[in-house]
């Protein structure tokens, strides 16, 4: 074997009483892909932030090319030859795709841009890996996918050797993934390195050379990608066995509980365009779709936070209400998108989180006044039925994990105040539950939990309106699917009506398939 | 240099950060009196005789911090639904001048009332001209996005200008020999003294009862609840319901309302007209006093008595140990700074690179 690329020795770093990252030592190879796999807070995101220069490791060495590299400085990794490809773009709009990537890479005090050469450096390289842009394209106009070629093209272009990339398919379709997995092994095949950081199981052994796993701070396992399987992974994600999720078909549909027909909204950043969709009591319909595509302005229309402009929404045989706190009276469980952004209230207390969208339906207060020993039982209830762990009723909702917030978030709204005198009552079902990405950036343990949530509503007769990115969450749990693509939903069919493939055509909006019956 | 935020504040940081804020605070006056040449020790105490030392002294500090309760819990109110209220000295203007014209201008008698209908009716007038001067700002804030900190800011100016008008017009006070002072408030509509022989006036009483209204309506209402939320985080404020716009509009009653309130209550308690240098800048002081109580409404009764016995403090003292007043203004300064950084450093860790 020859030398390393890139070797990490001993590296830790702390941060408060969190170790993020323990004694980690990894070496990449020329021309391998890389898999660093991990659940959320593994330390995947400190230990490239290290490499990167971002943080300092408290302990431990990187060697590159042979060579020390400095700690805490991004521009000597850049000149080393690491180039990073986050999973949030920067790049700018307004700009064509040669100025992004010449962006920078210029000295502030030289009088002329020489563009010329750029213009050819960028064919040059574009055409080696396979990656062509049109150079004099707005950037604004890509598409997602090529926007992350041009991401990889500016990494080239600087001299990266050694590519980070952060969860790139996140964004992607499955055929744009594909693409994304010919051009890498285009670029190790002439000798480049990548690390692949992904926690999605199939596409790490679809496109890796060797896997590295970490868990809690700690590298728990490396193995190569021929030699493992997706069940082996997983335990060495989650430390122990874990039986991969089943489908659990619907077992009887109710009534229609919410209509939408043709609702448009507002051009904001992103917009329905005549939707239309039907949710039955008792059933999961699923939105996939790349993100941007209106899934945004669904969730929060049928959260009573965005007003429509056309078309018409029924609940429950009546117009729905445009107003939040209308809305959970009416039984609407929201589940938002953002749970740090939009979900709770970080600097309130656990408590008061919980009451928050009920605050004005009379359950927690009296005239003028909150009751806050009934607010504070509530809490409690909450926190007892839906295991929120890591704090109390009166604990600052910001100090909880990831999943403990979503824990409250679901269970405050699946929860009403009057399951606490009569739990078996099917009064205090939810006629309706709109979850936006429930279970993002959660660890396996929770996404099961909120799934299993979601199907005993759905089974005690509520309708699940599930929007997600993730298609195996989507195909998994949804009775019906439809793909919402520029603000369009397709017709809504049975989910294993659809393939991995033609969900992907539809996402990418193709004609024909989202239309068709 | 960067700030990581700390998972959990320790306990020795706790403790550190209020010893660490005072110690701070000393040092940096102890140095301006050594420069000034005066002897430290006798000045600090001199400065605490002035503002706290006999019942005349504490008499003053505390009708001092009167308007100075009323207009901090004014930005309380505000800054905690993040309304950046700096207009409350235009708002405590308006409020006096709204007393005056309920309670001075006509002789106080042009409607024939009763002196306790007619002084109730004052507040009111007062509590209201305050409010709706804030009610534009916030409005603009919350329907289009128009920055209230310069709205607010702006329109303390056009106050004075206003309020020089009409001491020169409407509300001159003919028998002023030319002063520029309004008509005097009916005597019957003037505040009593808490204490006789001093100025100390009752209006500490409701400025200290509107300190616990205050904090009441905080910690116990749906109203309190949707101030603190929508502070905190507006966006999920909307979602979770909170009325935006209906909380905006209450917040800019309450906070313009306690303001013009001060504005009366120092017309009604201590100079029984009105005049341009009425207030010394309480409406600015107030923000100062909101930042050191932490936007606590008791805390900032606390925090203006500690003011406001500064600045009485410093005036005798300035006249035997000869360090100019400013002395006080440095000191109220410097404890803000370094309670502002001592908070920060509870909750946050510096890293130096």
């Amino acid at each position: 074997m020859t030398d390393p690329v890139l070797s990490l020795s001993n590296i830790s770093k702390r941060f408060g009483n969190v170790v993020a990252n323990d004694a980690i030592s990894l070496d990449l190879q020329a021309g391998e892909i890389l898999a660093l796999l991990g659940e959320n807070g593994a330390g995947k995101s400190t230990l490239v932030s290290i490499l990167f220069g971002h943080y300092t490791a408290d302990a431990g060495s990187i060697t590159v090319f042979g060579q020390p590299l400095p700690a805490g400085d991004p521009k000597a990794a850049l000149a080393a030859g690491i180039g990073m490809v986050h999973q949030h773009f920067t790049l700018a709009d307004n700009l064509s795709v040669l100025d992004n990537v010449m962006l920078g890479s210029e000295s502030l005090w030289q009088a002329l841009t020489r563009k010329a050469a750029a213009r050819a450096k960028l064919v040059q390289v574009g055409q080696r890996f396979g990656l062509g842009v049109d150079a004099d394209a707005l950037v604004g106009k890509l598409s997602v996918g090529e926007r992350q070629r041009v991401e990889i093209l500016k990494a080239l272009y600087r001299g990266a050797r050694i590519l980070i990339l952060d969860e790139p398919t996140a964004v992607l379709t499955p055929q744009e993934s594909e693409a994304l997995f010919g051009v890498l092994a285009q670029m190790v095949a002439q000798g480049l390195s990548i690390i692949f950081i992904s926690h999605k199981l199939t596409e790490v052994l679809r496109v890796s050379n060797r896997v590295a796993v970490l868990r809690a701070g700690k590298l728990v396992a490396q193995a190569d990608a021929r030699d493992t399987t997706q069940a082996q992974l997983a335990q060495w994600m989650v430390g122990r066995a874990i039986s991969p999720p089943q489908r659990r078909p619907s077992k009887h549909l109710g009534k229609a509980v919410c209509v939408l027909e043709e609702v448009s909204t507002a051009h904001a950043r992103e917009r329905l365009n005549r939707a239309s969709l039907t949710l039955h009591g008792g059933e999961i319909v699923a939105i996939a779709g790349v993100s941007g595509n209106g899934q945004v302005a669904l969730a929060e229309v049928l959260s009573g936070t965005r007003r429509i402009t056309g078309g018409r929404i029924t609940l429950m045989g009546q117009a729905m209400p445009q107003v939040a706190s209308e809305l959970v009276a009416l039984g609407v469980a929201r589940v938002p998108e953002d749970r740090h952004g939009v979900g709770l209230i970080g600097d309130l207390p656990v408590w008061e989180n919980a009451i928050s969208e009920r605050l004005r339906s009379g359950a927690f207060s009296r005239g003028p006044w909150v009751k806050r020993r009934a607010a504070q039982a509530y809490a409690k209830a909450v926190i007892t039925r839906f295991d929120v762990r890591g704090g109390g009723p009166t604990t600052a909702a910001r100090s909880l994990s990831g999943g403990n917030m979503q824990k409250l978030v679901l269970g405050r709204a699946l929860m009403h105040p009057g399951s606490l005198a009569e739990p078996d009552s099917a009064a205090f079902i939810p006629n309706l539950i709109v979850a936006h990405q429930p279970t993002w950036g959660l660890d396996i343990g929770a996404v099961a939990f909120i799934h299993e949530q979601l199907i005993a509503a759905r089974d005690a007769g509520a309708a699940v309106l599930l929007i997600s990115d993730d298609l195996d969450e989507v195909l998994t749990l949804g009775d019906r699917v439809a793909v919402m693509h520029g603000g369009q939903l397709s017709q809504a069919r049975a989910a294993l009506d659809w393939s991995r493939e033609s969900i992907g055509l539809a996402m990418a909006g193709a004609e024909g398939v989202a239309h068709a019956a | 240099m960067r700030l990581e935020k700390r998972q959990h504040s320790s306990a020795l940081a706790m403790v550190l950060a209020p010893i660490g804020a005072v110690a701070f605070t000393l040092l940096v006056s102890t140095l301006l009196v050594l420069w000034a040449g005066a002897p430290v020790g006798q000045t600090y105490a001199l400065l605490a005789q002035g503002a706290y030392g006999s019942v005349f002294a504490l008499s003053e500090t505390l009708t001092r911090a009167i308007p100075l309760m009323l207009t901090g819990l004014a930005a309380t109110v505000a800054f905690k639904a993040k309304l950046f209220n700096i207009g409350a000295e235009g708002q405590l203007y308006v409020g006096a001048m709204a007393a005056v014209a309920v309670g001075g201008m006509h002789g106080g008698a042009g409607w024939d009332l009763p002196p306790a209908l007619l002084f109730v009716l004052m507040l009111l007038a007062a509590a209201l001209a305050g409010a709706l001067l804030l009610l534009g700002p916030a409005l603009m804030k919350a329907r289009l996005g128009v920055d209230e900190v310069v709205t607010t800011l702006l329109l303390n100016f056009i106050v004075l200008l206003l309020v020089s008008l009409m001491l020169d017009g409407p509300m001159k006070d003919p028998t002023a020999m030319g002063w520029p002072q309004s008509v005097a408030l009916r005597g019957e509509l003037e505040l009593s003294k808490l204490i006789p022989q001093t100025r100390l006036h009752t209006g500490l009483l409701g400025a200290v009862a509107l300190a616990v209204a205050l904090w009441a309506l905080m910690k116990y209402t749906v109203l309190g609840f949707d101030i603190r939320a929508l502070g905190a985080n507006p966006r999920a404020a909307a979602f979770s319901g909170v009325p935006v716009t209906r909380t905006v509009v209450m917040v800019a009653l309450l906070s313009g309302g306690l303001a013009g309130l001060a504005g009366a209550i120092e017309v009604a308690g201590r100079t029984s007209y009105l005049t341009l240098d009425m207030s010394p800048g309480y409406g600015y002081s107030g923000i100062v006093i909101a930042m050191l109580a932490a936007l606590h409404p008791l805390a900032v009764v606390v925090a203006s008595v500690f003011v406001a016995g500064m600045l009485v403090g410093a005036d005798s003292m300035s006249r035997a140990v000869g360090v100019p007043t400013f002395i006080a203004d440095v000191i109220v300064a410097a404890s803000l700074i370094s309670v502002l950084v001592a908070t920060l450093l509870t909750q946050y860790r510096v890293r130096w690179r």
